[in-house]
């Protein structure tokens, strides 16, 4: 039982890394094509990537969308679920409801719909359009953790400083924020990462502007390449650094 | 720095249930009062509308004459010492000491000066770089105090805020509750549903049953005068001796028709109202006291509670003439 | 003005921003869609009606039909899949793992979930084309003479979807079965019961709500994924999606792609019903 436990875990390990391991091997390929046999190592394929002026535009466009859209779904989604949390609205399972449903649709009946209408008020697809986008997919996200997050401790403190003389507003930014601070740290960075990571929305919403993911789609029609090996493992070295990073920091305390 | 409360027939129901019915109560300026009940009493609730976290569905407050109808609790002259203490996790305690001031645009030198100063008023002087949860809950219980205090309320409500620690350190801090009080003549508002911290500490108990007030008296009003059943009832251990026509179970007793109230303490062998000679069934050294268990003879089904003194030397069996030293008489 | 009325009005301003979002650029564009389903194209032109002609195409055409099949089938496939190969994942590291590793055996077993999610179909190519990883890897062992034909598969569009959707699981089962007191498993086995009885009559039904709602994710995301079949399935094969995209590329035909999207809102409606009852999407 123990060693059969141990292959399994062993086996699963392979299967999630296989790719990854792949991938990263043949970034480094020199040679055309990323398969085997392996020719030798280079980083060529990573300085033409970093020297690609319309990869590198594409990846400051995401982060940009990302950091924007988080922090906007992060607001939103917090005095939301601070109105919730605090007052007895009438029909509140409703509005809870209503707030978390774009979690249960898929991404690209989102995309379409917004595309209907952009294209009745003739917007145009742009930057703006697809982080308008990301804000609806990531504001339920922010909601929920931001709801799950406050307790009767936040509220009796919160009920301390109003006591105390403190007007809404300074509840909020002095008292229930930083007293949230981790799971509001954690709301924005995961929001970061699909908003980083979105596709479909960010293709059928942006034209010449276009995101990483997007930039990335296009790269593939030319077939396999190391390049897009290399940019694969660029940005898996971001996200794990980020990652780590998190997990030192935030989580950590938050312990 | 300090005013009285006057609560007008408040009135509070929620759906068909009733909290509070037709209040009304004159708590005065630098008064300590004390609200006094079994859980579900409505003592919370009254504590709750005089620091405007809820609103009555009938009746007025008003503090220092001013109608609170309206008034937000941030607006209110009165600070409150929470149940859990409500600290701020995140700050230090000079911080949370200093919030309420902060609110007020305080300059953050004056500010500080004031939380140290109050630091050290409840014992925690030097601590204020502290965290919330480097400490004890007695200490924490200071810093609720200290913290509700420094912004000079007119009014402090005090809400069980003794409920969470152990009898020891409560005894404690019940004096210095007191002292602390006497030194700032802030009106105190404080809720409890033990009767011996009520005693403890106030100046008057507010004795509250079902949304209603039993009495209002000082403790020993309330302990040897009760105005109700429930009151002599709740203050303390109490012999209930049904009296109809001046006639009691044991024979003719000299006082108006109702319940004879008669607290165990308050019998013994001198006692002036009669009650006659009782034998002794149980026994229990006490301490204090010796409690025993008593039947009069003229009434064998009667059963009452006799502290005697720490030093009588009975027996389970023997026999003693006993009589009342005081005693109050009821209507059900 | 009363306390409890400056309250509800306050909160009404606190959640005025979220619900003025959710409404306009959530409800509104979707209402927009339906409307538009029922439209028709006159020549490159939408124009606006009350035609049902959409829907009929989608229920008669064969492709249509298929597409939908298709999406259907290989949904519900990696979906089970995914289940049975991410439950004995979580609970060995819920069980097994020494308590202070587990966190980092979770972060490990999620890491790839970090590549971006094109890259990580992209990266499948490599493994899985024909002188992909594997093949070289069979080839080169003896056990096969020709490369084996996986990309541009089915197999390979569910290799891709379960290798994503057994981390998801992973992460959403795990964190149930670690919330149970370990005094339910003893309990059991002090009553009598084997480990596999245990596990059916105990472990197993407390953690179902972990698991359906882990399943309801994956099924919500994985239907209507365009990306992964595109790039890993080809076009030999369409789904939904494939299909949607297609129409809004090549024709342009706006109102069949809206019509196609209701549809797969519609399955996933159905599949928020069917498992509502053990849903916990607040604890996601």
């Amino acid at each position: 039982m123990r060693i059969l436990s141990w292959a399994y875990l062993t086996l699963a390990y392979a299967f999630v890394f296989l790719p990854v391991f792949v991938l990263v091997v043949f970034s480094f390929q020199d040679g055309r094509l990323p398969v085997p046999p392996f020719k030798g190592f280079t980083l060529d394929w990573y300085a033409k990537v970093i020297g690609d002026e319309a990869l590198m535009a594409a990846l400051v466009n995401s982060l940009l969308v990302a950091v924007i859209s988080s922090a906007v779904a992060l607001v939103l989604g917090f005095l939301a679920a601070h109105a919730l949390a605090r007052v007895r609205l009438p029909g509140s399972a409703l509005l809870r409801g209503v707030l978390i449903a774009p979690m249960t649709v898929s991404y690209l009946i989102i995309a379409l719909g917004l595309l209907t209408v952009f294209n009745q008020l003739g917007l145009r697809p742009s930057l703006w359009a697809t982080g308008i986008g990301h804000i609806v997919i990531n504001l339920p996200l922010c909601f929920a953790i931001s709801y799950a997050a406050m307790g009767d401790h936040q509220k009796s403190a919160e009920r301390g400083a109003r006591d105390l003389g403190a007007a809404e507003w300074q509840v909020l930014a002095l008292v229930s924020a930083p007293m949230l601070a981790a799971p509001l740290a954690a709301a924005f960075f995961l929001s970061v990462t699909f908003s980083w990571d979105e596709f479909i929305i960010a293709f059928l919403l942006t034209r010449f502007d276009v995101t990483l993911p997007v930039e990335i789609w296009s790269m593939l029609k030319s077939g396999l390449s190391p390049a897009t090996n290399a940019v694969g493992s660029l940005v898996f070295l971001v996200s794990v650094t980020l990652v780590i990073l998190l997990e030192l920091t935030v989580f950590r305390r938050a312990k | 720095m300090t005013a009285g409360v006057s609560i007008q027939a408040v009135s509070q129901r929620y759906g068909p249930a009733t909290a509070l019915d037709t209040v009304s109560l004159e708590i005065a300026a630098g008064e300590f009062v004390v609200l006094l009940g079994p859980s579900g009493c409505g003592k919370t609730t009254l504590l709750n509308i005089i620091g405007g976290f809820a609103e009555p569905t009938e009746g007025h407050v008003l503090i220092g004459g001013r109608d609170m109808a309206g008034v937000a609790p941030k607006d209110r002259p009165t600070t409150t010492v929470f149940q859990d203490y409500a600290l701020f996790p995140h700050m230090s305690l000079c911080d949370n000491v200093a919030f309420g001031l902060r609110m007020r645009g305080t300059p953050r030198a004056a500010r500080t000066a004031k939380a140290m100063a109050m630091l050290s008023l409840v014992g925690l002087d030097g601590r204020g770089d502290r965290r919330p949860h480097e400490l004890s809950g007695g200490q924490r219980q200071r810093v609720a105090l200290a913290r509700a205090l420094a912004v000079e309320p007119e009014v402090l409500l005090l809400d069980e805020p003794l409920g969470a620690l152990d009898l020891k350190l409560r005894r404690q801090m019940q004096e210095e509750l007191k002292t602390i009080q006497r030194r700032v003549g802030t009106t105190f508002v404080h809720v409890t549903h033990d009767q011996e911290e009520a005693m403890a500490i106030a100046d008057r108990i507010v004795v509250m049953n079902a949304g209603r007030v039993e009495d209002f008296a000082p403790p020993r009003e309330v302990y040897l005068h009760p105005k109700t059943l429930f009151t002599a009832g709740f203050m303390g251990e109490v012999n209930h001796i049904p009296v109809a026509s001046g006639q009691a179970a044991f024979g003719p007793m000299p006082v108006p028709d109702g319940t004879l109230c008669i607290r165990p303490e308050a019998i013994s062998a001198a006692g002036a109202l009669r009650i006659g000679p009782c034998r002794v069934t149980d026994l229990a050294f006490f301490g204090t006291h010796v409690r025993a268990h008593v039947v009069p003879l003229a009434a064998p089904d009667l059963q009452l509670v006799v502290h005697l003194p720490q030093s009588a030397a009975t027996a389970v069996g023997a026999v003693l003439d006993l009589g009342a030293e005081s005693y109050v008489v009821l209507q059900a | 003005m009363s306390l409890a009325g400056q309250d509800r009005r306050l909160g009404w301003g606190l959640i005025a921003p979220a619900l003025i979002w959710t409404a306009a650029f959530f409800i509104l564009p979707f209402l927009a869609m339906v409307a538009l389903s029922f439209a028709h194209m006159d020549g490159r032109e939408a124009v606006q009606g009350f035609d049902p002609g959409n829907y009929v195409r989608i229920f008669t055409d064969p492709t249509m039909l298929g597409a939908l099949w298709n999406s259907l089938e290989i949904t519900a496939v990696v979906t089970v899949i995914s289940v049975i190969l991410a439950y004995p994942l979580a609970a060995i590291i819920a069980f097994r793992v020494p308590a202070r590793w587990q966190r980092l055996a979770l972060l490990l077993a999620v890491l790839p979930f970090w590549t971006s999610y094109v890259v990580r179909s992209y990266s499948w190519l490599l493994v899985l084309g024909q002188n992909g990883v594997l093949n070289k890897a069979l080839q080169g062992l003896g056990l096969i003479a020709e490369p084996l034909e996986i990309a541009s598969t089915r197999a390979a569009t569910v290799i891709g979807f379960v290798h994503f959707f057994v981390m998801l699981l992973t992460l959403t089962i795990y964190a149930n079965l670690i919330q149970l007191s370990p005094n339910y498993a003893r309990a059991a086995q002090d009553l009598g019961a084997n480990r596999w009885q245990t596990f059916t009559h105990v472990i197993l039904p407390l953690t179902l709500p972990g698991v359906v709602t882990g399943a309801f994710l994956t099924f919500v995301l994985c239907i209507g994924d365009y990306i992964t079949p595109q790039i890993l399935g080809g076009n030999a094969e369409l789904t939904l999606p494939q299909l949607i995209m297609l129409q809004l590329g090549r024709s342009g035909n706006f109102p069949l792609a809206s019509a196609l999207s209701v549809v797969l809102m519609a399955v996933v409606t159905l599949a928020y019903f069917a498992s509502s009852r053990w849903l916990r999407l607040d604890r996601v």
